[in-house]
């Protein structure tokens, strides 16, 4: 059983300090931030490695950050321009019984983070949900279509914060 | 000239009486043969994420109520833990106990659809009757204390809404009583009948690596041979003072996790939810479960990760809050949704005949499924 | 108006309307299409099975919309799902009947605000007959609705034009 301290020494002396970092600061879970186009090879380390083997995916979940700028858009909406959409991992190992959070961002304009699953086939469809809820690009994904929402859904991503929806979906009205 | 056969697409619901709801699966055969299925979800998307972000704290339980329907109290269950983590504070111990005490019984109440409607799908009508039967009279436990038969919003971040009505805990062992003989009646009536094994056994074999890889969890992963259970291996609230065994598969009529095993495994864990309600009764202290309710819910900035052993298995919020009173982003970890990833690893080889045996022994939700 | 109010006791006779004699016939054997969509399916299901017995009305539930005459909306209808339903209801024979079971299928229920994939009451694709209110409608609830439902058939008339 391994602190998130000591799994972090181990990821610096393999993968060197310039993709990752430590966030202690935070109440209740800290995390270990990790650049977004090198996410997949630290997962197939920290799963593969004798002394880690984290085997399970707990949970993948994707998150609007909300912290660009307000800004107006040309009919008036206001949308939010700039910061980052993010994606935390919850590891666990079935082995060792310890557990570690990861947490990755990428630009709101240009989302592209390396998919994780070739790593664990369990965030395929966690993958699939955050592209769906959130527009998050998943490079290397095998599948990446839309899960919950219908194929043609064009009104954009429902859980970004500066979402409006439509007032028709295929002539049926969509506001109470 | 060469006969040419070419592969046939069958879809497969959003309706039909054999989906557990509104799912579809498109499933492509060769003959009678499938050689892929991929399952179309999003049926029931009613924007449970999108809800908890305009709400705040105690608003949301109603709504985690909705999502996995037939386990209503152990979502409540998890969500509270996932707050009162997030919050960092002590519920009493009578909160703890009563908690525990319904949510093994909405465990049982959970199963017991399962092995109802899984009869049904495979053809056999009277299990299904017999099931409801015995459901009925937890539902009407839960109405006694709560109101409501199937949506309850009694379990509230820090406490309950309601203590336990006067008269409960003897009802809770008159039903201890009456139940314990009817597992023996539905082993008798469907697990041990030849037809039944014959559909199930050796059919929708999981192995474990590829259970774990695809993130199984609670009875189906059991049932691949794993002892792996979050009441005793990340014990959380009280689970930690009973004593109850848990149940794997060791696939005693075919292969180890087949649908016989994941469907024997219910059956084994009613009866372990009755030895855990039965010690519960006994030792649950007196006390106030109001006390601990706070009047205003806003958490630090912060995240968190909880986790429960739902019904289905390993139910998880991820909870993230920006210091105000309505929660930033709420994301479930719903044990149907992970499930239903692998129907497509799961079906392939088998005849079209197994899709609803296997489907209904991975026992889903699509409530959860789609949030 | 029984259909046995006018009958002769010596010779099995019975004097009835032609209108009230296919009336207590059609609602006295209300096939219902299998299909349920969210919480309340649960519900209705319990209500089918062995406590609330939907039997004795005459619901049985048929795997096709093809051999019901009254389909239940028992749970929110989503935007993805509302063509679906739209579509079984189109594939139903006349006469046919809807029965809008819980607040989800009657105006949205609890997602009426914020739910951006929730239609908002399932009578904006199909019509209604009944609405049962409640989340979830207790099975009392809904037998009651099917109560109303065939009061409405008995004082309808398949011979004569309205």
């Amino acid at each position: 059983m391994k602190s998130t301290e000591e799994i972090f020494e181990i990821l610096k002396a393999n993968f060197g300090e310039s993709i990752l970092e430590l966030v202690a600061a935070v109440p209740v879970e800290k995390f270990i931030r990790i650049n977004q186009l090198e996410i997949d090879k630290v997962c197939l380390f920290l799963r593969d490695d004798q002394d880690l083997l984290f085997d399970s995916l707990m949970n993948l979940s994707g998150v609007d950050d909300a912290n660009g700028k307000k800004v107006a858009s040309e009919n008036g909406d206001q949308i939010i321009s700039g910061g980052t959409l993010s994606v935390y991992y919850h590891l666990e190992s079935t082995k060792y019984r310890h557990k570690l959070v990861l947490k990755t961002s990428a630009e709101r304009e240009k989302p592209d983070i390396i998919s994780v699953s070739n790593v664990w086939r369990h965030a395929d469809w966690h993958e699939r949900e955050a592209y769906d809820l959130l527009g998050i690009n998943f490079l290397n994904h095998p599948d990446l279509r839309r899960i919950l929402m219908p194929y043609d859904w064009e009104a954009g991503y429902p859980l970004r914060k500066d979402y409006k929806n439509p007032e028709f979906y295929q002539g049926m009205k969509v506001p109470y | 000239m060469a006969l040419k056969t070419e592969e046939m697409i069958l879809n497969m619901g959003p309706q039909h009486p054999s989906t557990h709801g509104v799912l579809r699966l498109e499933l492509e055969l060769e003959g009678e043969i499938i050689i892929g299925a991929k399952p179309h979800i999003g049926y029931l998307h009613r924007c449970f994420e999108k809800h908890c972000e305009a709400m705040t704290y105690p608003q949301v339980t109603p709504y985690t109520d909705r999502m996995d329907y037939l386990a209503s109290m152990y979502n409540e269950f998890g969500y509270a833990l996932a707050v009162e983590k997030l919050l960092g504070i002590q519920v009493p111990e009578r909160v703890e106990y009563i908690r525990v005490i319904m949510g093994e019984f909405q465990r049982i109440a959970s199963h017991l659809v399962a092995i109802g409607t899984y009869g049904l799908d495979i053809g056999a009508m009277t299990p299904f009757l017999y099931c409801f039967r015995d459901r009925e009279r937890i539902l009407s436990l839960f109405e006694q204390t709560c109101g409501a038969r199937l949506l309850y919003n009694y379990i509230w971040v820090g406490g309950l809404s309601h203590d336990l009505h006067p008269d409960f805990i003897n009802q809770a062992k008159d039903f201890i009583k009456y139940f314990r003989p009817k597992i023996k009646e539905l082993n008798d009536l469907l697990t041990n009948n030849k037809i039944f094994i014959d559909r199930t056994a050796n059919v929708g074999i999981l192995p474990l690596d590829l259970a774990i890889n695809y993130g199984i969890s609670g009875p189906n992963l059991r049932a691949s041979g794993f002892k792996w259970d979050i009441r005793k291996d990340d014990p959380y609230s009280v689970y930690n003072k009973f004593d109850f065994e848990i149940p794997i598969g060791n696939g005693t009529m075919g292969t180890v996790g087949d649908c016989w095993d994941r469907y024997y495994i219910r059956v084994l864990e009613m009866e372990e939810s009755l030895k855990i309600i039965e010690q519960a009764l006994e030792q649950i202290p007196e006390g106030d479960v109001t006390s601990a309710i706070p009047k205003r819910i806003k958490p630090a900035v912060g995240q968190v990760y909880s986790r429960v052993e739902n019904p289905r298995g390993e139910l998880g919020y991820f909870v993230m809050s920006d210091g105000s009173v309505n929660p930033f982003r709420v994301k479930v970890k719903g044990p149907s949704f992970v499930h239903l990833g692998i129907m497509n690893e799961l079906l392939k080889g088998y005849m079209i005949a197994d899709v609803i045996a296997i489907l209904g022994s991975i026992d889903i939700v699509l409530g959860e499924v789609d949030r | 108006m029984g259909l046995l109010d006018k009958q002769f006791n010596d010779d099995n006779i019975v004097i009835t309307k032609v209108d009230d004699l296919l009336n207590w016939a059609r609602l006295s054997s209300l096939w219902q299409v299998g299909f349920g969509l969210a919480c309340c399916a649960i519900e209705m299901m319990a209500t089918s099975a062995s406590h609330y017995d939907f039997d004795r009305f005459g619901v049985i539930p048929r795997p096709s919309p093809r051999q019901s005459d009254v389909i239940i909306i028992s749970g929110t209808v989503t935007l993805k799902m509302a063509t679906r339903v739209k579509r079984l209801y189109e594939q139903m024979p006349d006469p046919k009947y809807v029965i809008s079971m819980g607040s989800c299928s009657n105006c949205g229920g609890p997602y009426w605000e914020h739910g951006y994939h929730v239609l908002k009451g399932v009578d904006r694709v199909i019509p209604v007959d009944v609405y049962v209110p409640g989340c979830p409608p207790r099975p009392e609830a809904l037998l009651e609705g099917l109560l109303k439902l065939q009061e409405k058939i008995r004082n309808e008339s398949l011979v004569k034009k309205s």
